[in-house]
Formats: C-alpha cells, sequence, structure tokens
C-alpha cells in the first residue's frame, strides 16, 4: 500500500469556546482528488488554514511526505510542494495580472535577495507565468492591473498563482466561489486536467463540480470528518444524506 | 485620454525617467547658474537640501515601497554624524575610515532595532521606531565627552586619503551629488529587482506573499539595513557639511519632518523624495526670513499640498506632463 502524501492526525483547533476542528483524522493519498464537502461553518476553510500553517493548530498533527509539518512556517510550505489557494479572492491588487503569477514564479524557483536587474523584464518568468496564465484562460488579460479584473477572472488568477508554486499537493478552497455557469464548466474542465497531474485537495459547494471531480470525498461537520469514501458511496449514505446532502437538494 | 485602458508600461516608464533626469540636470548645471545670479550662498542650501534627500530617498524605499512607517530614521542620520564626530574628537579625520565606520554603525544600529519593530505592525510600528529614535537621541544628550546636548564641534571637515576635497565647497557639492546620485540608482535598482518585487509584494498583500512562500520579515528587515545605511551616510555628510554635530540630528521632529518630505514629494518614486526635500527646506528658508512665525504658516501650508496634491509633487508633476 502506498503511503499517504498528507496525513492529519488528531487535529483539533477552537476559536474560543467554538470546536472548529475536531479530533481530525484523514490521510489524503498520492494522486487523488480529494474533495472536502459540508455546511456552512464546518471547519473547511480553517482545515486549509491549518495545513497550509497560517493558523496554527492546538492539537495533533499535520505529516507531508512522511515529514511532521505541524510547526514549519507557513512560508516554508509552499517550498515543500504544499500549496494553496483562496475561498476569498487573495491577489495582489495593484500588481499586473501578469506580474502576480511571475512573483509567484520568482518565489518559487528562488533568486529573490537579487538586487539588481529589472525582474519585470525577466523572460524565464515572465514565459513560465504566461504558460499558467494561458492554462486558466487569462492570458489576454496578463497586462491588465489585479484589482481590475471581473470576480470570474479574480478567481482563475487565484489559481494560476498557486499552479505557478508547481505545488504537488494543491489545496483549493472554493475556486468556483461565486462564479458564472460558463467559468465553472471551464474551471471543472482546468480542474480534471490537473487532477491528472498532482494531488487536489478541493474544498468546493458545488456538488456537481465535487462529484465529477473527486476520487474520494469527506464530509465534514462541526468539525469532524463524518464520512470519507468515494463518491457513489457517498451519495448513499444516509448520514451524509441527512446532515448535508438533504438540505442541499431542498 | 483614455484612463479605462490599462496603463501600459511605456506610458509610466517616460515621467520615470524625465523626472528624474531633469532633477539631476539641474542639480549638476545649480553651481553654474547660482554662481552667473551671483547667489553662491545658495550653494550652501542646495548641499544641505541633497544631503537631506538621501536620507528621504532611503525613507522612502522601506516607507513607499515596504510600507514601513518609520518614525525614527534621523537616528541613523545622527548615528552617521556621531561617527563622523567621535572619530575626528580622535584626531581620525579621514572619511575613508569615517564614512565605512558611519555605515557600520547605522546598519548595526537598523538590524537590531529593525528585527525588534519589524515583529509589530501599523501604529506600534510607529510608535517602536520612534522610541528607539528617541533612545538614540537620549543616549547622544548623555555623551558628556563628545559635547553632551550642546554638541560636537568638527574643527575641519574629512579629508579624502589625505587629501582636503570636502573643504572646498564647489567640490563638496558634487560630492553630495554623487552620493544623492548613487542613492538614488541603488534604490531604483533595489525596488525594481526580485528583491525590490518580494519587497512590493508584501506591501500589496503579506498574508498571500506568505502563502506563496516569502517571509515577509527578511525582505522587510533587508530593506531596513540597507536604508539606515544610506541615511547613516547623509549623516555623515551632514556633520561635514555643518562641520558640527549635534542631537537635534536626530530628534524626532527630524524624524517627523523625513516623512513630511517624503509625502510632499510623493512616495514610493524615490525622485519625489528629492523633490519633496528641497522644497520643504526651500519653504522653510523663505518663510523664516519672511516672518518668524512661519512655522504657523508652514504647517497649514504643507497641509494645503497635501490636500490638493495626494500623490505629492512628483504626482503634480506627472499630471502636468500627461496634459501636454
Ligand atoms: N478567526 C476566527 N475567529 C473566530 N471564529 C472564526 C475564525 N475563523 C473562522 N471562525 C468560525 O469558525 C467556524 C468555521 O469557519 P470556516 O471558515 O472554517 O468554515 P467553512 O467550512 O469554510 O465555511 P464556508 O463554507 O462558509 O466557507 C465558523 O463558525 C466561523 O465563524
Ligand atoms: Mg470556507
Amino acid at each position: 500500500m502506498t503511503d499517504p502524501v498528507l496525513s492529519i492526525r488528531n487535529l483539533s483547533k477552537a476559536f474560543g469556546a467554538l470546536v472548529v476542528t475536531d479530533d481530525l483524522s484523514l490521510d489524503i493519498m498520492p494522486g487523488e482528488c480529494h474533495a472536502i464537502i459540508g455546511p456552512n461553518g464546518a471547519g473547511k476553510t480553517t482545515l486549509i488554514g491549518q495545513l497550509s500553517g497560517e493558523l496554527t493548530p492546538d492539537g495533533g498533527h499535520v505529516l507531508f511526505k512522511g515529514a511532521d509539518i505541524t510547526d514549519t512556517a507557513a512560508h516554508e510550505r509552499p517550498h515543500l510542494g504544499l500549496a494553496r489557494s483562496f475561498q476569498i479572492t487573495n491577489v495582489l491588487p495593484g500588481f499586473s495580472v501578469l506580474e502576480n503569477v511571475a512573483l509567484a514564479v520568482q518565489i518559487h524557483r528562488g533568486g529573490n535577495s537579487r538586487m539588481i536587474g529589472r525582474a519585470a523584464v525577466e523572460t524565464e518568468l515572465n514565459e513560465a507565468a504566461m504558460e499558467a496564465l494561458i492554462r486558466v484562460g487569462l492570458a489576454e488579460r496578463a497586462g491588465t492591473i489585479a484589482s481590475t479584473l471581473a470576480h470570474g477572472e479574480k478567481r482563475a488568477l487565484e489559481l494560476a498563482m498557486a499552479l505557478a508554486l508547481a505545488p504537488s499537493v494543491l489545496l483549493l478552497d472554493e475556486p468556483m466561489a461565486g462564479t458564472g455557469h460558463e467559468e465553472t464548466a471551464r474551471m471543472v474542465a482546468l480542474l480534471k486536467d490537473l487532477a491528472g497531474e498532482r494531488t487536489l485537495v478541493l474544498v468546493e459547494h458545488d456538488m456537481q463540480a465535487v462529484f465529477a471531480l473527486a476520487d474520494r470525498i469527506t464530509v465534514l461537520v462541526g468539525g469532524r470528518a463524518i464520512a470519507t469514501d468515494t463518491p457513489d458511496a457517498i451519495r448513499a449514505n444516509a448520514d451524509v444524506r441527512a446532515a448535508y446532502l438533504g438540505e442541499d437538494a431542498a | 485620454m483614455a484612463e479605462a485602458a490599462a496603463p501600459a508600461a511605456t506610458d509610466r516608464l517616460g515621467p520615470r525617467i524625465v523626472v528624474p533626469a531633469i532633477i539631476f540636470s539641474v542639480l549638476i548645471a545649480f553651481p553654474v547658474m547660482a554662481d552667473l545670479a551671483n547667489a553662491s550662498w545658495l550653494m550652501t542650501l542646495a548641499t544641505r537640501m541633497m544631503i537631506f534627500a538621501i536620507a528621504v530617498v532611503s525613507l522612502d524605499l522601506i516607507l513607499g515601497y515596504g510600507a514601513m512607517v518609520s518614525f525614527g530614521h534621523a537616528a541613523f542620520v545622527g548615528i552617521g554624524a556621531y561617527a563622523v564626530g567621535i572619530l575626528a574628537s580622535h584626531g581620525m579625520n579621514d572619511a575613508a575610515l569615517s564614512f565605512p565606520v558611519a555605515i557600520v554603525a547605522a546598519a548595526l544600529f537598523a538590524a537590531v532595532t529593525g528585527a525588534i519593530c519589524l515583529r509589530t505592525r501599523g501604529v506600534y510600528f510607529i510608535m517602536i521606531t520612534l522610541a528607539f529614535g528617541q533612545m538614540a537621541f537620549f543616549t547622544a544628550t548623555s555623551l558628556s565627552a563628545y559635547g553632551g546636548d550642546d554638541g560636537l564641534t568638527l574643527w575641519t571637515r574629512n579629508t579624502l586619503f589625505g587629501t582636503g576635497l570636502f573643504a572646498d565647497r564647489l567640490i563638496f557639492y558634487y560630492v553630495v551629488l554623487a552620493v544623492l546620485l548613487a542613492a538614488y540608482l541603488i534604490c531604483r535598482s533595489i525596488v525594481g529587482s526580485r528583491f525590490g518585487r518580494v519587497l512590493r509584494g508584501c506591501k500589496e498583500n503579506e498574508r498571500r506573499m506568505i502563502a506563496m512562500g516569502a517571509d515577509p520579515f527578511r525582505f522587510r528587515l533587508v530593506a531596513y539595513v540597507i536604508a539606515g545605511m544610506i541615511a547613516g551616510v547623509s549623516g555623515a555628510l551632514l556633520a561635514n557639511h555643518a562641520e558640527f554635530v549635534s542631537p537635534a540630528y536626530m530628534t524626532w521632529q527630524r524624524s517627523g519632518e523625513f516623512i513630511i518630505m517624503a509625502v510632499l514629494g510623493g512616495i514610493g518614486t524615490l525622485h519625489g523624495a528629492i523633490l519633496g526635500a528641497a522644497a520643504f527646506l526651500a519653504l522653510e528658508e523663505i518663510l523664516s526670513h519672511w516672518t518668524i512665525h512661519w512655522r504657523m504658516i508652514f504647517g497649514p501650508l504643507l497641509i494645503l499640498i497635501v490636500y490638493f496634491a495626494p500623490g505629492g509633487l512628483s504626482a503634480l508633476l506627472r499630471s502636468i506632463g500627461r496634459n501636454d
């Protein structure tokens, strides 16, 4: 049996009296697309935050490629191959679309202490950035200032920036949040493409997208995983239907 | 003028090069013009402006590109000045020694205080840089061996490898100008470089930069130390210019003036720092000749300028350039 690439062991986190991660254990296998679903406030974003190192868990461990990264700083994790995207678009608003992504490429590749030479005209960085932009369908907007993008375009940029870090495990927090039908369809196609090449942890409310993409699904309710299984089994699971899917269908 | 269209890089590059080129051309030609106008006393003022401009350019590096509102920048200037003064009082009078010492002393102070200040954000950062600035100030006033409150008179300007170059007013003017140009070019190079892009990114969105794998603290600290070193050079020049060193060089008021100069010229432009320092000292000079109550006019005037020209003098120049 292969070892999990990302292993969550007895993770717990509370904000005051509110328990948002409740003794959660979960293994993410290499190459899988693992969806995490659950109602609003279930603790999905908080979990991504702890995996990316932005939030410190109260207890438990996170193992990445076999090593304990629970105490690894957030800014070190992308260099190990673990990167995230944000539910609420979180780009560099004053930078151009291209520079947002080129900066991600630069940080990933290193040489960040170089103080000579204009970074903006470095073709190797810009070419790699363009590749990511082409991939998410944003190439024509490369010169646009990020803050002026439409919502759907910002979502695409959000993903391009995470992609530019070339992570082996990509944590995606609701990549389709607030996008239109067409954009969602394009995003699903793109994620399907990505799923073939790297491990994805996908937090998503769009059930159609989740069932189209996921190899396995974990249902999170109140910070606990009430089920982890294949999409078909999850669809058939009575607890899940009661706790989550039922509400969603109504 | 199409506002909605993306302002292409070329559109912005124009004024970026033209305005600094004009500024430095004027500074190069200034001694000749002052001579022709029979106003060679202006040379002293212009030299002082450039010395201040060096400090403000360095402040703009961290303020305009790193969002670090340092309220203790005068401390670096003071440390640079005291390095020259203290060495001179022990008979070590060559710039080849005192300038490197000034730079290293300012760098050490910046590294130690920066490592602490940069753990904080926003108002706390401002307050802590202010506190360290005041510490440097009170330390200077307590140096009784070096004049304490009264400061320290230099009996002569620094020699440079044994030559008396600094003593010549015209040569010293051009030495200061060369340092200003070097400071400007160094900072210009930094902000456009890979390092500078990370620094600017941290100003834009710190959280995202961390998620992409950059540690903002490291980049900010390096920028802070570089800014401190440049300000230290400005202090070493100031000591030579005034032939005097005093705790007054590092008061919090002086730090505040540096911020005002940066804002007045337009932060995040570098050349704006030069305009800001020049405008500030020129206004101070004119108003103080006119009335002893000049500060009552100076304050409101600064507020009006900043209010009606947000983005400072450099933005004003840019909009004039665009309307043509
Ligand atoms: N910094 C915080 N301080 C206090 N409470 C918080 C904080 N962040 C999140 N919470 C609370 O923790 C709970 C879980 O939040 P979280 O954002 O992880 O939910 P989620 O599953 O991502 O929800 P959604 O589907 O709406 O995105 C919510 O009740 C939220 O209000
Ligand atoms: Mg969420």
